[in-house]
């Protein structure tokens, strides 16, 4: 045991060049290596990184510069690029994919993969965490490095450094103890501890506390903070900001793809204000339609909505949600990520996501049974889903028959379809979305993704509903296609149907939406008329500062 | 430009037209080697018969597969079914019409059985069938109590083994040629009038000299196999019980909500659910015609042979879903063709009459088809990663 814990000791002091080679292992962890006398210099260079797919860009031009023993949280909106950033960083976009350069340890990288990022000692721990929750926790920790000799699984060795790993990031469990067994909280110190096996040098953490209570999100930063002090840098991408301001040594904020702001938190930590400004920006140009908003009649409402999360049992997911929107009107709901928006969306909608479903739906003033798919469509609704080639589209099916899909009895007659009809009808939306393609008989899989977007809105606009839900209607489309699904969106408003608007990107609600409802952890928090509103306000709003 | 259109619509329908001719190299690979006993009356007449079963079973299945499922059972219920005619039949008295109607409904039973397993239940259909595959094996043997039972009634019997009566002296099968050049001449009037109203859509993908070409190829081969089958005994009763079946099936798959919704169900079955297609009450009648096949199929094999044995329906499973594979369904659900499985079942089935011709070895037949079968389905993979 001792030399198993010495021999790891070793290569942590050998690298940071400094301390006693041998010493008692217990010391090491409380020494705070920044107040040591050689200067830390940086550990991480990342230099004017830019990464496009398919000639999208979606990092522009990032510096980022992480010093030994430091905690350096990047802030950024859904969709600045903080993902892709750490992609790059870890390997997972290797080498020649990405422009720029990257510096570890004043060495030049070249990552070619996964496995070459963690062999410098970085280490990423993802939002979904990526444990086995039929193998156990030792077993877990050592996936892929499992601790044997000729393919042969030495069990006590795994056992003994495991028990060692878990004292380290203080998790109280056997290492026996299935991972499936553990509440979300202790899995993320496993990820942690796997990641110590690996002898990290550089942690990076993922909304690490996005799924956690406040118990262990709070547990969760002493750690990191105890990492720090033996010397291990960690960057942290969080929205939460007092998180942030309680750990923080240095904040770097993205957005749009590239470095917006450098800030030093060890002297002076900056204000909150001074940070959600340099992450929304101030850049609002006429990128949307012009619209006469004219509300009409409230067209659909939802009365105390409950759901529960279908895994986790006992945990809502959505928590007495009150709505309404009213014909012609566009309504957002902004939140960020996890907050609760699409699963609320897919439980109104024929009860796609979650158990246990409370709450009444009411259309025109009165109840509607929503509880298939089915109902909910008959009821006036349709939903446009966030995830197009997972659960809006058949890829391998064709324009055509894609359309109908929702409404084949629009184009039957006794169960026979009508295939000039649908060809008529698949034409008709062609026409009308402007969708590009070479006949409505291609596969949707060859599409765009703007205009396999039209053909998901050609789909549920052929059930002729009176209430859309868009939720995040222009993910992952270029800027030329959004204007047009814009229009598109504002033009059903102006026939005097209802909008209901998810969307991660607060501009394109402040610029398409007429009222607001605020997002978080479930729960509406706030409502607001998105005249007058800023990306300052809403962001204050929702994370509850100011 | 006219010729590049042509080579890229090959190029796309490859398979398609892969498929059919593939079959018809085959056939005349063993056309040769066997010096034309193939193709003699006699003998296909006899590849009909042989391989009816084997057709019947895979429309069936084909429905299964596009639906993202298997069925391994299908062997089993076939044997089951023959047995519980007989029981009924031979040992009950039964006269043949109720029987029938009772194996029917038996095979719906089951098949609902084991549907439900899968469609609310999600219980992978491997599983669920693998399960039915020796219960109903199990059953049959328990009915038999390991006898044979036999034999049949006679107008049992034709089911299988019987021809289409003939007007007049019957000489020459004159009433079968009739109307086995009529179906034929009828089929190609139709792809016709389904070409003009596409043209007229501008739908036709298809060009028109390739259109024009496979349709007189199709009608000469099928007015060439009629011709043929007339001149042995006329048109097997299980040869029209096949033409209806396949018409059947392939109107329901091209042209109704039901067919369109089942492919959907088998491409992506999240967003089938969330356009409203009720996916667990599609699975569940998948799996019911799959039972009614297998209960059909295991009549038509129960009397052809006239007996009813343990052994019955042994390994159809593994033929039924080769078929289905070898005409380009795919394993993941969402794609295949009635047609396809049609032209895979009788690929199976000349390649089992050839090879036994010429005095294979079962052996080495099994792992011929095994080879066959891989090579399709590679050739298939290969094909959809290139384009």
């Amino acid at each position: 045991m001792l030399a198993a814990l010495s021999r790891k000791h070793i290569a942590i002091t050998g690298r940071l060049g400094s301390g006693p080679a041998l010493g008692p292992p217990s010391d090491q962890w409380t020494t705070d290596m920044r107040s040591e006398g050689n200067q830390p210099g940086a550990l991480l260079e990342m230099r004017a990184i830019g990464k496009k797919f398919h000639g999208v860009v979606a990092l522009r031009h990032v510096d980022l510069a992480v010093r030994q023993g430091e905690i350096h949280a990047v802030i950024g909106e859904n969709g600045a690029g903080k993902s892709t950033l750490m992609k790059v960083l870890s390997g997972v976009y290797p080498h020649p994919d990405y422009d720029g350069e990257i510096w570890f340890d004043g060495e030049l990288q070249r990552f070619a993969g996964i496995r070459d990022s963690e062999a410098r000692g970085i280490v990423i721990i993802h939002q979904e965490l990526a444990l086995i929750p039929q193998l156990s926790i030792a077993e877990n920790l050592f996936l892929g490095h499992e601790q044997a000799r000729g393919g042969i699984i030495d069990w006590d060795k795994t056992h003994r450094r495991a028990v060692e790993l878990l004292q380290q990031v203080g998790l109280d469990e056997s290492p026996h103890t299935l991972v499936d067994d553990i509440g979300v909280g202790k899995q993320q110190l496993v990820e942690i501890a796997k990641a110590l096996a690996k002898d990290v040098r550089l942690l990076i953490l993922d909304e690490p506390t996005a799924s956690l209570n406040e118990d262990d999100s709070a547990a969760l930063l002493e750690l990191l903070k105890k990492l720090r002090s033996r010397g291990v840098s960690c960057v942290l991408i969080s929205h939460k900001l007092n998180e942030i301001a309680a750990v923080a040594d240095a904040i770097t904020v993205l957005r749009d793809g590239s470095t917006v702001a450098d800030m030093d938190c060890r002297n002076a930590p900056p204000a909150e204000s001074e940070i959600v400004r340099a992450m929304v920006g101030r850049e609002m140009q006429d990128r949307y339609p012009k619209r006469q908003p004219n509300p009409g009649e409230v067209l659909f409402e939802l009365k105390d909505w409950w759901v529960e999360h279908p895994l986790h049992v006992g945990r809502e997911a959505v928590k007495g949600v009150n709505l309404n929107v009213r014909r012609g009107e566009i309504v957002g709901v902004a939140g960020l990520m996890g907050a609760g928006r699409t699963e609320l969306a897919m439980s109104v909608f024929g009860r796609s996501w979650g158990r246990r479903i409370r709450g009444s739906a009411w259309m025109k003033g009165q109840q509607v049974d929503v509880s298939t798919v089915r109902r909910a469509i008959q009821s006036g609704l349709a939903y446009v889903t966030e995830d197009r080639k997972g659960l809006g589209l058949v890829l391998q099916e064709s324009i055509a028959r894609n359309t109908t899909l929702s409404r084949l009895e629009g184009v039957s007659r006794a169960g026979i379809i009508d295939e000039a009809g649908e060809h008529a009808v698949a034409n008709d939306f062609r026409r009308r979305m402007a969708t590009r393609c070479a006949s409505v008989e291609q596969p949707v899989g060859d599409l765009s993704g703007g205009n396999q977007q039209k053909v998901v809105l050609s789909k549920w606009l052929f059930t002729d509903p009176e209430l859309l839900i868009l939720d995040e209607p222009t993910r992952g489309i270029d800027v030329g296609a959004k204007f047009e699904i814009y229009s598109l969106i504002a033009e059903l408003a102006a026939q005097g149907r209802a909008i209901l608007m998810i969307s991660s990107e607060l501009p394109e609600l402040l610029g398409m939406c007429d009222r607001l409802y605020l997002m978080n952890e479930g729960e509406f928090v706030g409502e607001m008329p998105a005249a007058g509103a800023t990306q300052e306000t809403v962001m204050h709003a929702l994370l509850g500062t100011h | 430009m006219a010729s590049s259109s042509l080579s890229n619509f090959l190029k796309l329908h490859l398979r398609d037209y892969g498929m059919l001719l593939s079959l018809v190299a085959i056939m005349g690979f063993f056309q040769v080697l066997t010096d034309g006993t193939l193709l003699q009356p006699l003998n296909l007449t006899n590849l009909f018969l042989q391989n009816s079963y084997i057709v019947v079973m895979a429309l069936g299945m084909l429905l299964v597969i596009v639906a993202g499922h298997i069925d391994l059972s299908v062997g089993s219920v076939c044997g089951f079914v023959g047995a519980l005619a007989a029981v009924l039949m031979v040992e009950m008295e039964w006269p043949v019409l109720p029987t029938f109607v009772a194996c029917l409904l038996a095979g719906a039973a089951i098949g609902a059985l084991q549907g439900a397993f899968v469609a609310w239940l999600k219980i992978p259909s491997f599983i669920v069938t693998l399960a039915g595959m020796l219960v109903f094996k199990g059953l049959a043997l328990a009915l038999l109590s390991g006898q044979s039972i036999g034999p049949f009634p006679e107008s049992f019997q034709a089911l299988a083994s019987g021809f289409l009566p003939e007007l007049g002296d019957g000489e020459g099968h004159v009433t079968s040629l009739a109307l086995g050049l009529g179906c034929v001449a009828l089929l190609a009037v139709r792809e016709l009038l389904v070409r003009r109203k596409a043209t007229a859509l501008g739908a036709a993908a298809e060009p028109i000299a390739l259109f024009l070409l496979r349709l007189v190829a199709q009608t000469a081969a099928l007015g060439a196999l009629v011709w043929l089958l007339a001149s042995y005994k006329g048109l097997p009763n299980v040869l029209l019980l096949m033409a209806v079946l396949i018409g059947v099936f392939v109107f329901v798959t091209r042209r109704t909500t039901l067919g369109r919704r089942i492919y959907a169900l088998g491409g992506n079955e999240r967003a089938a659910r969330l356009s409203g297609i009720p996916t667990e009450k599609l699975t569940l009648l998948c799996f019911i015609n799959m039972g009614v096949m297998a209960a059909l199929a295991g009549l038509v094999f129960a009397a052809r042979l006239n007996t009813a044995t343990p052994k019955a329906g042994l390994g159809f499973e593994l033929d039924v879903i080769a078929a289905c594979f070898i005409g380009g369904a795919s394993a993941s659900g969402g794609v295949g063709k009635v047609t396809g499985a049609v032209i895979g079942a009788f690929v199976m089935g000349v390649m089992n009459n050839g090879m036994s011709i010429l005095g294979i070895g079962i052996e080495w037949q099994q792992v011929i088809k095994g080879v066959v079968l891989l090579a399709a389905v590679v050739f298939d993979v290969y094909n959809r990663r290139k384009g």
